[in-house]
């Protein structure tokens, strides 16, 4: 192909922004970003956090599950404007920092919970909050593909899956009814 | 290692990167200064383009070029026709952006590159495009009518291909029989949904000209062909990678779709990285689809149900176009007569274009549609004889002794006779009647009857032709240093695990963990000989390629540690990462051994030293690499499968339903498969569980719709529904292990098998729960609350 003159180029788009202070995975974050970027486009894009994953973008898969101070929620649904001096946790921050895996990774692991791992960093997060959220844990398989609801997966047929939230739950010592 | 990796439930060997936020799917990997794409697709089903103008989004900030066909030179030209085949009738296929007419919805008309996808996208709304509307017919039946618009001018009556295959003698045997069964069912339109979308960049590096895609895409070797044929580039000025791929199902090998090429394009007349992100609504128009057939399947008989014969003349929907030839339908013709022996078949099919999505094999690809078809037939003479649906299918499976056995005159996906190399039939059928226990059922579903509640049994028989060719390569590398064995073949994994199986097929002829062997495949910069991933035919074709290669490999290491440790071959193991003289300690790692066998100058490090000049192990007469030898271990090799080889299954379910809100609950799924050996257990049954979820969707929840006026109905989430764990039944798994004889390894693919059975089993379930209303059987999938409520009012009398 034949050389041609380098074409100008803006760096960015002419969109309004604002700056944002947020702690990512226990880290403080301060960033000008434009006020209709999605927040999971700014962990991907911008602090190139590529765990959350993003499979429909309308709020009905699950994959972009990050849990905002505590609870999980969906990152495509979200601006990042509106995550100011909030907490985010994503998939990156869940296993050790010596890479020992979450119980519930390891769980994933020993069970074939994941086939083509685009929907798991999703299922992870929203398994997490579960764990750290609830109570008493509803452990009977109806108990658990409800509490899996959230979340598509495409390959595993969710049977796996079911199995790691009950092996999970056995290595974390989290009993439940079921 | 003391255990053997084949046959293990082994652990996948890259499970740990993709749980903690590690995958490198395509939008993961780092550009800098990369570009975004947005394109305007067509809201109209057929149409005329009188006008673009392009000028507003051209003059837009941050946009860094429009293109429309006029701008694409050379590439404005139709995408190839992949499979051609003789039947094909003026053969239609996709470009990269419409000139003059658009065919369906959603079909690409001009591209945006941007700073980002937001820009983009403003910039594509900025687009004015004057269309003339056409006139269109979405129903398959009237669109083959000579009155109906056509989708493409010059095809008469909207007939794509028309094929007819014969096998024995259909008429004399439909003469000799005494009872007939017709019946007509319908498959509807579907789609893949892969949880990640389709996406490709690229980056073009004008010092080295070399051009590198990252395309999440099946056959990234073919993609690099196609992509170096167009562009005029040298084969190996091209690099293909499929990184990680977030499922692909049969949707992600197309050559091309407009974005694989025009990713490319423009990245290298902006000399800079551009991506492609395909959204979830995208992939909904413009991501092939597949399923829709309308079959209309006679059998001939005799009076205790031994079929004779069958007649089958069915209408395969291919879309806008039909770039893959007639593939999805052919594979429906030749497995028409599913396990059954069937001596005389008689099948025709005409391939029809709608002005729709373009239709390409999708999981199963034809199998699903010629299993609903027998086995709907299978049920409906059971019915009519008053025998027993197990017993119907018990009269004519092909028994064991009748393998291998061929259907003369019917041409599988691979141009040669069908022809099923092995099997259980009956054993799988009595297993499955005796798990479910169907005389226990019978009394189940009665008492739940007197309780109001409606239970019913469904039962699907299928086979499934797997592992086609016609080759694949496998690369095997024992690594000096480190010791760890690199593996590779051509092909591309989206989530099935080859990393894991493939790693276990060396590991055990070099006696290594699992973990130790990795396998770098979808890369044309590291291995660039092969095909793609279709058919299920990864662990077939290139598992019995790396097990060649592995063997070779292993030849090697045993000759070259017979000489470091002077002892006879025979009397040498390979454990624990070593070469070991049997009862001794004595021995050699595999690093120390690949390093001894490639003769250096330079001592880089300890165990270097042991293959320089003067170092005693490399001492012998003559040049340091004899005449013909290579150097270290490695060793590639190739397998060509014969033919195909046909893995099967029984599905079986007990499914309620509540005629008051038209729903269904699964109580029970049961599967018994065989695909031959198995590699690995435990990705086995994730394929086959993986597979009855996608069917369950097909069966009562996925149907992708078309208003009269082509638009896509429900082209997102929201609309189209992907069950959720809470739809999906639990699946209770059989395995039978019959081995292939064709192949090494005895494996048979099963990639697709999951998926087969499902719209009959629940079809055939629902017909036996709601036969106290007097229901007519269910012949249509998806099936869903509506399909139900009908039948039950129409059982009623209250309609037609
Ligand atoms: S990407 Fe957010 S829910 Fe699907
Ligand atoms: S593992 Fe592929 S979508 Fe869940």
């Amino acid at each position: 192909m034949s050389r041609r003159i380098a074409p100008v180029l803006a760096e960015r788009s002419d969109d309004p922004r604002r700056a944002i202070n947020l702690t990512v995975n226990g880290e403080a974050v301060t960033r000008d970003v434009s006020t209709r970027l999605l927040l999971s486009d700014f962990l991907r894009h911008d602090l190139r956090l590529t765990g959350t994953h993003v499979g429909c973008e309308h709020g009905v898969c699950g994959c972009c599950t990050v849990l905002i101070d505590g609870h999980s929620a969906r990152s495509c649904l979200t601006l990042a404007v509106q995550a100011d001096g909030s907490a985010i946790r994503t998939i990156e921050s869940v296993a050790a920092d010596d890479g020992t895996l979450h119980p519930v990774q390891r769980a994933f692991k020993e069970c074939h919970a994941l086939q083509c791992g685009f929907c798991t960093p999703g299922f992870v997060m929203s398994i997490v909050s579960h764990f750290e959220e609830a109570g008493t844990l509803d452990l009977s398989e109806d108990g658990v593909r409800e509490m899996l609801s959230g979340n598509l997966c495409r390959c595993t047929g969710y049977q796996n899956i079911v199995a790691a939230v009950r092996r999970a739950a056995e290595l974390m010592g989290r009993g439940g009814k079921g | 290692m003391a255990t053997r990796g084949f046959g293990a439930p082994v652990q996948r060997t890259n499970d740990s990167r993709l749980l903690t936020g590690g995958g490198h799917y395509v939008d993961d990997i780092p550009l800098a200064g990369a570009l975004h794409v947005a394109f305007v697709r067509s809201p109209f089903a057929r149409a005329r383009i009188k006008r673009i103008d392009v000028s507003a989004a051209r003059a837009h900030s941050g946009v860094a070029a429009v293109y429309t066909a006029d701008d694409l030179g050379a590439l404005d030209v139709e995408m190839p026709l992949l499979i051609p085949h003789p039947c094909l009738i003026g053969p239609r296929t996709q470009r990269p952006l419409a000139r003059g007419d658009v065919h369906h919805v959603g079909q690409t008309v001009a591209m945006v590159v941007a700073v980002d996808r937001y820009v983009a996208e403003d910039a594509a709304r900025l687009i004015e495009v004057d269309y003339e509307p056409l006139p269109v017919e979405l129903d398959l039946e009237k669109a083959i009518k000579s009155d109906a618009p056509l989708v493409h001018g010059d095809v008469k009556n909207n007939i794509a291909a028309h094929f007819v295959q014969t096998s024995g003698d259909p008429d004399g045997a439909f003469a000799r029989a005494t009872h007939f069964t017709k019946i007509r069912v319908r498959v509807e339109r579907s789609t893949a949904a892969p949880m990640e979308c389709r996406a490709v960049a690229a980056r073009y590096d004008t010092v080295s000209g070399e051009l590198t895609v990252w395309d999440g895409t099946q056959a990234p070797i073919s993609v690099r062909g196609g992509l170096a044929s167009l562009f005029g580039l040298d084969e190996d000025k091209v690099r293909v990678i499929a990184p990680d791929v977030g499922g692909g199902f049969g949707q992600k090998v197309l050559l091309f779709y407009p974005d694989e090429i025009l990713v490319p394009f423009a990245a290298m007349r902006l000399g800079r990285p551009v991506k492609f992100i395909e959204d979830r609504s995208e992939n909904f128009i413009g991501s092939t689809q597949e399923r829709t057939q309308i079959h209309e399947i006679e059998l001939a008989a005799t009076k205790d149900g031994d079929v004779l014969a069958l007649r089958d003349s069915f209408l395969h929907d291919t879309g806008a176009y039909i770039p893959y030839g007639i593939a999805i339908a052919q594979v429906a013709s030749t497995s028409i007569a599913g396990p059954y022996r069937v001596p005389n078949i008689w099948v025709e099919f005409k391939a029809v274009y709608t002005p729709t999505v373009p239709v390409t094999p999708y999981r199963g690809c034809g199998r699903p549609h010629a299993c609903f078809a027998i086995e709907r037939a299978m049920d409906q003479l059971a019915d009519e004889l008053g025998l027993d649906r197990f017993e119907v299918r018990r009269r004519n499976l092909i028994a064991p002794a009748q393998f291998p056995y061929t259907r003369q005159g019917l041409l599988f996906a691979d141009g040669l006779a069908v022809t099923y190399d092995s099997g259980e039939y009956a054993k799988a059928l009595e297993l499955i009647a005796k798990e479910i226990d169907v005389a226990a059922f019978r009394q189940e579903q009665a008492t739940a009857l007197k309780a109001g509640r409606y239970l019913g049994l469904g039962l699907a028989f299928y086979v499934e032709g797997t592992g086609l060719g016609p080759y694949e390569g496998g690369h095997v590398k024992v690594h000096p240093i480190t010791g760890k064995v690199y593996v590779n073949t051509g092909l591309s994994g989206q989530g099935q695990g080859h990393e894991t199986v493939f790693a276990q097929i060396v590991a055990d002829q070099l006696g290594v963990d699992p973990n130790d062997v990795i396998v770098v495949e979808g890369d044309t910069g590291v291995f660039d000989w092969g095909v793609a991933t279709f058919a299920s035919r990864a662990a077939v074709v290139s598992g019995n390629a790396i097990h060649k290669a592995a063997l070779k490999a292993r030849a090697i290491v045993l000759e070259a540690a017979s000489n470091m440790l002077e002892a006879a071959i025979d009397d040498l193991e390979l454990v624990d990462g070593k070469v070991r003289v049997k009862g001794t300690d004595r021995g050699a790692t595999l690093a120390e051994v690949a390093t001894a066998t490639n003769p250096l100058r330079y001592a880089f490090n300890k165990a270097a030293q042991s293959a320089t000049q003067f170092a005693p192990a490399a001492r012998h007469d003559g040049p340091q690499l004899g005449e013909g030898r290579a150097p270290g271990i490695e060793a590639t090799d190739y397998y060509a499968p014969p033919h195909a080889t046909w893995a099967y299954g029984v599905h079986a379910a007990i499914v309620e339903v509540d005629p008051g809100l038209c729903s269904i609950k699964f109580h029970r799924y049961l599967c018994v498969h065989d695909c031959g050996n198995m590699i690995n257990p435990a990705i086995v049954e994730g394929q086959v569980m993986g597979g009855v979820a996608q069917g369950v969707g097909g069966a009562f929840y996925e149907r992708v719709e078309y208003d009269v006026d082509g638009n896509p109905r429900n082209a997102n989430f929201m609309d189209f529904l992907v069950p959720y764990a809470t739809e999906v039944p639990r699946v209770e798994m059989h395995h039978m292990e019959t081995p292939s004889p064709l192949n090494p390894l005895g494996v048979k693919g099963v990639g697709e098998a999951g998926c087969i059975a499902v719209g009959q089993v629940l079809a055939s379930a629902l017909d036996d729960a709601l036969k106290p209303f007097g229901v007519a059987p269910f012949r249509e999938v998806p099936l869903s609350p509506n399909a139900i409520f009908e039948a039950i009012e129409a059982a009623k009398g209250r309609r037609p």
